[in-house]
């Protein structure tokens, strides 16, 4: 695959000496997703078949996607669903809503931005599983522990966003505000919050892609029940095949929470600027 | 005086925090919540010593390992994929997919596929980081100015040193952030795979202090993380100045317009 020939697929490909290459861009993109899709699971299923890896620890798609499909009817597995999307929710909403407020207090002010730059930096880039510990010691199985990782991963992701979104605000319209004689909260409300959804947004999306990783590494190193637990049992059993669906559904889970937050971001977002232009384009 | 006003802004903070947390345990003798005197000192204890070599380095190793090999793969992975339509259009689905896998549920995977040795945990370390790197090199590489490959090409510029010249330095801001996204991943995953399934390094080292109740060592572990964190960032930002200091420039430049 030269870069070349994809030059010239977007300069239009012309009709003689077509290559592989140039048909198969002039597939719709949904298909040649499929097609990618397919070839993938094909390989999967032939690997194990060919011995290169024993099917007892590849099981291949064929046996992996009807335990899969299998789970969708069993209530335990819903309920393990449930559990880790209850302590995703939870966190997430407890982290953003944390994060916002202290991130509108913090980058309101020069002075605070200033003190508190040193801490965040340093506090920051320390890895939550580093608390795993604590957490048990603290709070053992229950859903606090779970709670306690899933804040702490989750709250640095939105308040830097958020504190990106205030520094971001247009000078001439926070004094344009200020000598019209708006309030502070007028003023946050009017001028300061259209400017941070953006950022604000871009936070939660990241957010909740973090959230729910700890979510999963709670249930798998500590132990709180949800689907990171079932993994670790399955595993722990031989069981597997039943391992291997129910990772397919961790990231199934994660695929579906990426999608919802990108159509929010769009809602949310209608009359930015950047998403106009991405609709107009 | 203004250098003086800077380095209060850093400090004072911090040294207020540590000062309250000095006087809040100073009458107390709280089994969870250690002092900040006995804190240092056991941090001296614990980790300087015999354990620095036989559980830090080992897993610090691992973890350069895995983050170089996850570097080095995302990024030629992406030039391959990011530089075809394409193989971009077949392998999207199956990519995002595998971003969207949380990367620890990789730990029991790998146990199964490759045992419990270094190679596992190394894999676990590659197989979480080198997504982000992947992801946002082909990004980079789709989002190269057109004028700037058409002129790269009517300058018969082609092959290797169209990467080296190209490419490469083009998608540079995209993988930069994603090696930053991959350190903390990385970090993270070096952790787990020792908690779940080993018998040495910090993460496991760590989990035992907690198992037996020595709370002053587990605290200092995580310390240890956590200085390990900053220290991962701090040589990051000093590389990303480096190597997109052109970028940067050109970004004021387009910025004071």
């Amino acid at each position: 695959m030269s870069s070349s020939t994809d030059d010239v697929a977007r300069a239009g490909a012309p009709a003689r000496g077509r290559s592989l290459h140039d048909r198969l861009l002039s597939w719709p993109p949904v298909v040649l997703g499929v097609a990618g899709t397919l070839l993938f699971l094909g390989v999967w299923e032939l690997v194990p078949a060919l011995g290169l890896v024993p099917a007892k620890y590849l099981p291949p798609p064929s046996e992996t996607l009807g335990i899969f499909a299998r789970n969708l009817t069993f209530v335990d597995f819903w309920l393990a669903v449930w559990d880790t999307l209850r302590g995703w929710g939870l966190g997430l909403a407890f982290a953003a809503s944390a994060a916002l407020v202290i991130g509108l207090v913090i980058g309101g002010s020069g002075v605070l931005r200033r003190l508190t730059h040193s801490t965040i930096e340093f506090l920051r880039p320390v890895p939550s599983v580093a608390l795993i510990p604590l957490a048990v010691l603290l709070f053992g199985f229950d859903l606090e522990s779970k709670l306690m990782l899933i804040v702490y991963a989750a709250f640095w992701q939105v308040l830097i966003q958020v504190l990106y979104g205030v520094a971001d605000v247009d000078p001439v319209a926070r004094n344009t505000a200020r000598s019209f004689g708006l309030g502070y909260l007028a003023r946050v409300r009017h001028v300061v919050w259209p400017t941070v959804l953006p950022y604000l947004m871009t936070g939660l999306r990241l957010g909740a892609a973090v959230a729910l990783i700890l979510a999963v590494t709670a249930e798998l190193v500590i132990g709180n029940p949800g689907l990171g637990r079932e993994i670790a049992l399955a595993q722990s059993g031989g069981a597997t095949a039943p391992m291997y669906a129910l990772v397919i559904a961790t990231g199934l889970l994660g695929v579906l929470i990426n999608v919802v937050f990108r159509a929010v971001e769009r809602r949310a977002l209608s009359w930015h600027p950047s998403v106009r232009a991405e609709v107009a384009s | 005086m203004r250098a003086l006003r800077s380095v209060f802004y850093v400090v004072a903070l911090p040294a207020a925090l540590v000062a309250l947390w000095w006087l809040l345990t100073l009458g107390s003798d709280s089994f969870w919540v250690p002092r900040p005197g006995e804190l240092v000192s056991t941090f001296r204890e614990v980790w300087i010593g015999p354990r620095f070599m036989d559980d830090v380095v080992p897993s610090l190793t691992r973890l350069a390992v895995g983050l170089v090999l996850a570097i080095a793969l995302g990024i030629l992975g992406g030039l391959a994929i990011g530089s075809s339509r394409v193989l971009r259009r077949l392998s999207e689905p199956v990519l995002e997919f595998f971003r969207a896998i949380p990367p620890p549920v990789l730990v029991p995977i790998l146990m199964v596929l490759v045992g419990v040795n270094d190679t596992m945990k190394v894999l676990v370390i590659v197989s979480g980081a080198v997504w982000p790197v992947l992801l946002n090199t082909i990004e980079g590489v789709r989002g190269i100015d057109e004028v700037l490959s058409d002129t790269a090409k009517s300058y018969g510029i082609h092959g290797t040193s169209r990467i080296t010249m190209l490419t490469l330095p083009a998608a540079s801001p995209n993988f930069m952030t994603g090696i930053r996204q991959a350190l903390s991943i990385g970090l993270i995953l070096m952790v787990i795979s020792e908690m779940f399934a080993s018998s040495s390094g910090l993460g496991f080292t760590i989990v035992q202090f907690q198992r037996s109740f020595a709370v002053t060592e587990m605290w200092s572990g995580i310390v240890l993380l956590g200085l390990i964190g900053v220290l991962l960032a701090g040589i990051y930002s000093f590389v990303e100045r480096r190597v997109l200091r052109w970028y940067h420039g050109l970004k004021e430049v387009e910025q004071s317009e």
